[in-house]
């Protein structure tokens, strides 16, 4: 099988600082990828480099076979690439299917003479995808700010399906719920996965991780540092690879190591505006 | 027995439509303690003693749903006015018919009235000035050209016609007998003139039909919805796609554009151009678009709420002057208002964010 994304040798550097040291990784349909590592190991940096808030300083991006540049966020989007941050960037005083449309409302001719909102036909539209995602808010309209966090989550997650997102990273989307909450946002993202949509998952919450994804890779000061199947395992050893106490797979990035805590410092910097957050 | 949740929904109704209760409330206070003050000649002269209100508060509605503020607006009555009179007053004096220099006095005033919207727009949406700054310099700056163009005086000596527009009303009804549209019926006896009883200012006909094209921009257009999306979260909007920056130089502009036409009617209603005309009202205009339910944290607001907003101020002046009570006490009613609903928005926001 073709993976859906593959970056090749990304390099990201701020000033002289490496964030990302040529990274490698593959993502395949219907595949939940942990993306794991501690504050300042290049996780976010490298989600940003795929999502177009970052350009890579060197390394190639395929995505469904093809070498792709993106360029911003909005070509990101274009192509089917998603990502959900942790804020989920809805407008809290719409309503669940104005969210849904926010920025592509679907406008209906009124007395032949103006456009105007054709609420019926964008409510009905996200009743069928969240149907589809077997998710259940009490009304699609209500405004966002009377939903929890997980439904928040559901509809941010509705309205990147319905846009034909080929392609989800979610950063920390259990960091702010409810037990009950977590679970439901976990099946949500086995559903996507069951339905094709291949999702890469970054999180602290290991427990989390396990419990959905399919294949982990870990981070370390900015590289790849191994790759295991999830049922192939443990919390315990993903956490010494994580934290450094396990060697990796492709030699040991401690080599250096006063040069490289400097860098890991200064990379942690650049990625608090995701990571700090925690 | 009433549930808890039954109770709750019942307060929120009469929390949403407590502006109407109170709006009639207020009429019939005034109509059993007044003087003539419910009847057809006294409730016109609310709907005109509101004009500049009603105008100012619908502009200021869009800003204030996006989040922003626009302080400039009660100067730039003055600022439009002035523009609008000066055109007419040149004009004339160059001997240019009366439809010719009023109508370019109007659309001057109109289309110079939105520059300062634009800057206002550039300044918060480009280069990040807070909107409290940004309009409040404008603020000043409107005022202070204003009063270079007046020279320090007000324009009078404008065409006679602008007073038949701005006095005139869209029906004539003479009982029993005549029925004339925007011009007085003629040959009416001295008597017949008297009982003559004029329906509808043109002044207040103009106000309803842009604000009613406003108010279904607002409530049914993808521009209607964008600017409550840019009010709950900017960045949401952004990432949605929205040109933000471009959105809110519109803003801005549609309140000028609403202040711009403010000065014009007041042009047409005094028959003079003033540099301070309409600059108390900017505290009338918010507290109207606050009573009207928006919330000045942004993201809430309909223009209905805000007209009847703009209403009980309008029928609380024209009761106070009735009642023969000074009308600075309400300079103080509004103020005690608008720093009561801000309270009642920040203690019991689920009364004013309802759905």
């Amino acid at each position: 099988m073709e993976p859906l994304l593959e970056v090749k040798n990304i390099t990201k550097r701020f000033g002289g600082l490496t964030a990302v040291d040529n990274m490698d990784m593959e993502v395949f349909p219907g595949e939940v990828v942990g993306l794991l590592g501690d504050n300042g190991a290049g996780k976010s940096t490298l989600i940003k480099v795929i999502s177009g808030v970052y350009h890579a300083d060197a390394g190639t991006i395929f995505f469904e076979g093809k070498e792709v540049r993106i360029d911003n966020p909005m070509h990101a989007l274009r192509i089917g690439i998603e990502t959900l941050y942790q804020d989920l960037a809805l407008a809290e005083n719409l309503n669940v299917y104005a969210n849904i449309f926010l920025g592509r409302e679907k406008l209906k001719r009124f007395l032949g003479l103006i456009n105007v909102l054709d609420h019926d036909y964008m409510l009905n539209e996200s009743k069928k995808v969240l149907d589809r995602l077997e998710i259940e808010v009490p009304s699609l309209k209500n405004q966002i700010r009377t939903l929890s966090g997980g439904q928040r989550q559901a509809v941010a997650i509705s309205r990147s399906i319905y846009w034909n997102a080929k392609f989800l990273i979610m950063d920390e989307p259990t960091a702010a719920l409810g037990v009950a909450e977590q679970k439901n946002v976990l099946d949500l993202v086995k559903t996507l996965s069951s339905q094709g949509v291949p999702v890469i998952i970054i999180s602290h919450q290991l427990h989390d991780v396990f419990s959905v994804a399919t294949r982990l890779v870990i981070m370390r000061r900015g590289k790849k540092v191994a790759e295991r199947i999830t049922k192939d395992t443990t919390t315990d050893e993903i956490v010494g690879l994580i934290v450094g106490s396990l060697p990796g797979d492709y030699g040991d990035v401690n080599d250096g190591a006063k040069e490289t805590a400097q860098v890991d410092k200064e990379t942690g910097l650049v990625d608090e505006g995701q990571e700090g957050k925690q | 027995m009433m549930d808890n949740k039954n109770l709750s929904k019942i307060l929120i109704g009469i929390a949403g439509r407590w502006t109407l209760i109170f709006l009639a409330l207020e009429i019939i206070f005034f109509s059993i303690f007044g003087t003539n003050y419910f009847s057809l000649k006294n409730l016109q002269n609310i709907l005109l003693a509101s004009t500049t209100v009603l105008l100012l508060a619908t502009g200021e509605t869009f800003v204030i749903i996006t989040g922003g503020i626009d302080l400039s607006v009660g100067f730039m009555v003055g600022f439009s006015g002035v523009i609008c009179a000066k055109v007419m007053v040149t004009l004339q004096a160059a001997g240019a018919s009366q439809a010719v220099a009023i109508s370019s006095g109007i659309i001057a005033a109109l289309l110079l009235g939105l520059l300062p919207g634009l800057v206002n727009g550039l300044l918060v949406a480009k280069l990040r000035v807070p909107p409290f700054i940004a309009t409040f310099g404008m603020l000043g700056i409107a005022y202070g050209f204003a009063e270079i163009i007046c020279n320090n005086v007000p324009i009078m000596g404008l065409p006679t016609s602008v007073g038949s527009i701005g006095h005139g009303y869209l029906i004539y009804w003479l009982p029993g007998k005549v029925f004339a549209f925007l011009q007085k019926p003629e040959n009416l006896t001295r008597l017949e003139l008297q009982n003559l009883v004029p329906i509808i200012p043109n002044v207040t006909v103009i106000t309803a039909i842009v604000i009613g094209i406003f108010a279904f921009i607002l409530a049914r257009t993808k521009f209607g919805q964008h600017t409550y999306a840019i009010g709950g979260s900017m960045d949401a909007a952004e990432r949605a796609g929205i040109n933000v920056k471009r959105h809110l130089i519109k803003v801005y502009m549609i309140s000028s554009f609403f202040a711009s036409l403010a000065g014009v009617t007041y042009v047409l209603r005094f028959i003079t151009g003033r540099a301070p005309a309409g600059s108390a009202r900017l505290l009338d205009a918010v507290v109207a678009v606050v009573i009207g339910g928006a919330s000045l944290y942004g993201g809430t607001g309909t223009i209905l709420g805000t007209v009847i907003g703009a209403l009980i101020i309008g029928a609380l002046e024209t009761g106070l002057v009735n009642l023969g009570i000074p009308t600075y006490n309400l300079y103080i009613a509004v103020g005690c208002i608008l720093i009561f609903a801000v309270l009642v928005d920040q203690f019991f926001p689920e009364l004013v964010r309802k759905e």
